[in-house]
């Protein structure tokens, strides 16, 4: 269990550059998601801080010792690959064995931790077996128990789910939920699934282009995020962005609808609002907007109203089962709750943080300190 | 009617192509084993079993010592082609370095000139260093074929490893020739059971070369030593000892392409590493 800082971290492929001067603060023990969409630079990230990529600037901590250039196998970090990458020559027992072989741990000693992890991930009837004669699920628990075996300050996942089914992957992902909670590590977790992020992690690192957009905790990733980019990353479907006109008190679409709301902005900004908050109202009431239904998608338990405003602009609604559900081509008004709205400006930084359950002073964009 | 119509004109082309390819050989064994004027009588079934030839070829002149020769020079040159070409492979496939593309054309291209364009260059240079009626200068002069093909077939296998494998040896405390050991050279036995082999067949039956950089019959490989055989007089081409020794010779080729083809294919056909 280790914590890791970084540093006005950078890094350069020949003249692009991937990581742009990142600072965080990773507590021991904690779960960290980086998330963020393809190319954004989670994955260089973590291979930095695994040691297999080389720092451009900046400094990585982990403990407090300084590991900027230290070589992956002094760092005490364990890593699972994407694609797995064990070892095809080597049945699952010398995959998960090897590397403390390699370190000249004596043979009863790397038996006993080979087992004690084996059974912790109840792959122990298939350490005889080879990589290609296991399965897609069965490779990855490999993957992981060759990882646990060594037991590191600092567990780095890439991706290792991308690779399963969508049903092995649910179940995997509780049993990583488990992992953590059994073992004292830090762990950090690189995925572009917004979910396994909300699910798994302890603290979210939102990144995009090389840059943190945000950290908090997954809750307040969803209910305040920072920025138009994080509102549209977490959640499915994305938050609802609206652009609008404020004015006297109201907020004033392209082609005239407003509703009142009592805000302190005035000019252009983005309106964001969630699917599940907005509500249908039938009348024509204050402060709800007109609207046509262009599509409907059922998912049994709610459905997915998607409706388009007098000005054109798409806007999705969640409808639970209560009530009668509208119909394509249906005239319907939408109720968006003052409480529920955020607004970014044209920087796409949040402007008002006022709807966001009071939780105390604004989460700074990098190495906040977790509230918990 | 037709689906048999079919097989059997595959099985007859089969059996043509089969032929085709292993009548001199059968015709060099059929040969061996006539003596005195049959020889020169064409049969194409065996008729008598006369052993007298393949015991003559070890009195006449050194042959076991032209085996010994031969043997050590293809031995040779498939141990440093492979060492060579797996270290190079590794540069080749994994580092990034400026002008890769154009070395990895330049190697292939010096597979394209004809042997005897280069004979009399490589002659000189031979004779420069000192290696002229040496088997090192063979070995040397081999290697100019089996290099090309050897580094092109291991880089291309090298670069379809996944890089993770490797990184996951990085993570698992592994130095760089520990990586090689452990990781590559498992990996890539079938590739180079396959590329060492061809190399060994083309050192083997290599002619031109050890004919003009050999003199004395203590030297001389195989393939040289037979087109050397010689009859009781100038005037009888023993073709019964040329067969037998040719016959003697192809026999461990065989031996280890049966040998190799199982592991060859096994490990070729054994998948992916991500599977």
């Amino acid at each position: 269990m280790a914590r890791v800082q970084l540093q006005n971290l950078v890094k350069r492929f020949d003249r692009t550059e991937v990581i742009r001067g990142i600072d965080l603060d990773i507590a021991a023990g904690e779960f960290t998601v980086f998330v963020g969409p393809s190319g954004c630079g989670k994955s260089t990230l973590l291979r930095l801080i695994a040691g297999l990529e080389e720092v451009t600037s900046g400094t990585i901590r982990i403990g407090e010792e300084d590991v900027t250039h230290s070589p992956p196998s002094r760092r005490g970090t364990a890593m699972v690959f994407q694609s797995y990458a064990l070892y095809p020559h080597m049945d699952a027992y010398k995959n998960i064995a090897f590397g403390l072989k390699m370190a000249g741990t004596s043979p009863e000693s790397v038996d006993q931790r080979v087992r004690r992890v084996a059974d912790m991930l109840q792959i122990g009837g298939l350490l005889e077996r080879r990589p290609r004669e296991l399965s897609g699920g069965q490779r990855q628990r490999v993957a992981i128990a060759r990882a646990i075996v060594r037991e590191p300050r600092v567990f780095l996942f890439d991706e290792p789910l991308s690779n399963l089914d969508a049903a092995l992957r649910a179940q995997t992902r509780l049993e990583i939920a488990r992992l953590h909670d059994e073992l004292p590590s830090t762990m950090i977790y690189v995925t572009h699934d917004q979910q396994e992020a909300m699910t798994l992690a302890d603290r979210i690192v939102l990144l995009n282009k090389g840059r943190i957009e945000q950290v908090g905790r997954p809750t307040e990733l969803y209910r305040k995020p920072a920025t138009r980019f994080v509102a549209e990353f977490i959640g499915l479907p994305p938050m609802n962005i609206v652009p609008v006109r404020m004015e006297a008190g109201r907020a004033m679409l392209r082609n005239g609808d407003s509703i009142a709301l009592d805000v302190p902005l005035s000019g252009a900004a983005d309106l964001g609002i969630r699917p599940e908050a907005v509500a249908l109202a039938h009348d024509d009431g204050a402060g709800a907007l007109p609207a046509r239904v262009a599509h409907v998608e059922d998912l049994g338990d709610a459905s997915f109203v998607h409706a388009s405003l007098g000005d054109g602009s798409r806007l999705v609604v969640r409808h639970g089962s209560e009530g009668a559900v509208p119909r394509k081509g249906d005239r319907i008004h939408l109720h968006l709750p003052a409480d529920r709205l955020h607004f970014f400006g044209e920087d796409g930084r949040r402007l008002l943080q006022t709807p966001a359950p009071a939780s105390g002073a604004e989460a700074k964009a990098a190495g906040a300190p977790d509230g918990r | 009617m037709r689906r048999i119509a079919s097989r059997a004109g595959l099985a007859a082309a089969c059996i043509a192509l089969a032929g085709f390819l292993l009548f001199p050989l059968y015709y060099a064994v059929i040969t061996s084993l006539k003596s005195g004027s049959d020889l020169f009588r064409v049969s194409y079934w065996p008729q008598t079993a006369d052993l007298t030839s393949y015991l003559r070829i070890w009195g006449e002149q050194n042959f076991a010592l032209n085996i010994l020769n031969s043997v050590i020079v293809a031995v040779c040159v498939v141990a440093l082609s492979l060492a060579l070409s797996v270290t190079a492979a590794y540069a080749l496939s994994r580092v990034r370095f400026a002008g890769r593309k154009a070395l990895l054309f330049a190697i292939l291209a010096i597979s394209m000139f004809p042997q005897v364009a280069v004979l009399s260059g490589l002659f000189e240079v031979i004779r420069g260093l000192g290696l002229y009626n040496n088997l090192a200068g063979l070995v040397l002069s081999y290697m100019i074929f089996t290099l090309p093909f050897t580094v092109w077939v291991l880089t291309t296998f090298m670069r379809d490893l996944p890089v993770e494998l490797e990184e996951a040896a990085i993570m698992d405390n592994l130095g760089p020739l520990a990586i090689v050991r452990h990781i590559f050279l498992p990996l890539m036995a079938p590739a180079m059971a396959a590329t060492g082999l061809l190399a060994f067949i083309a050192a083997w039956n290599e002619f031109l070369f050890a004919l003009t950089f050999t003199l004395s019959n203590e030297q001389r490989t195989v393939p040289v030593a037979i087109a050397l055989i010689t009859g009781a007089s100038e005037y009888e081409l023993p073709w019964g000892n040329i067969m037998a020794a040719s016959v003697i010779v192809t026999v461990p080729l065989i031996v280890l392409v049966l040998m190799f083809q199982r592991r060859m294919v096994a490990g070729l056909t054994a998948g992916a590493v991500k599977g």
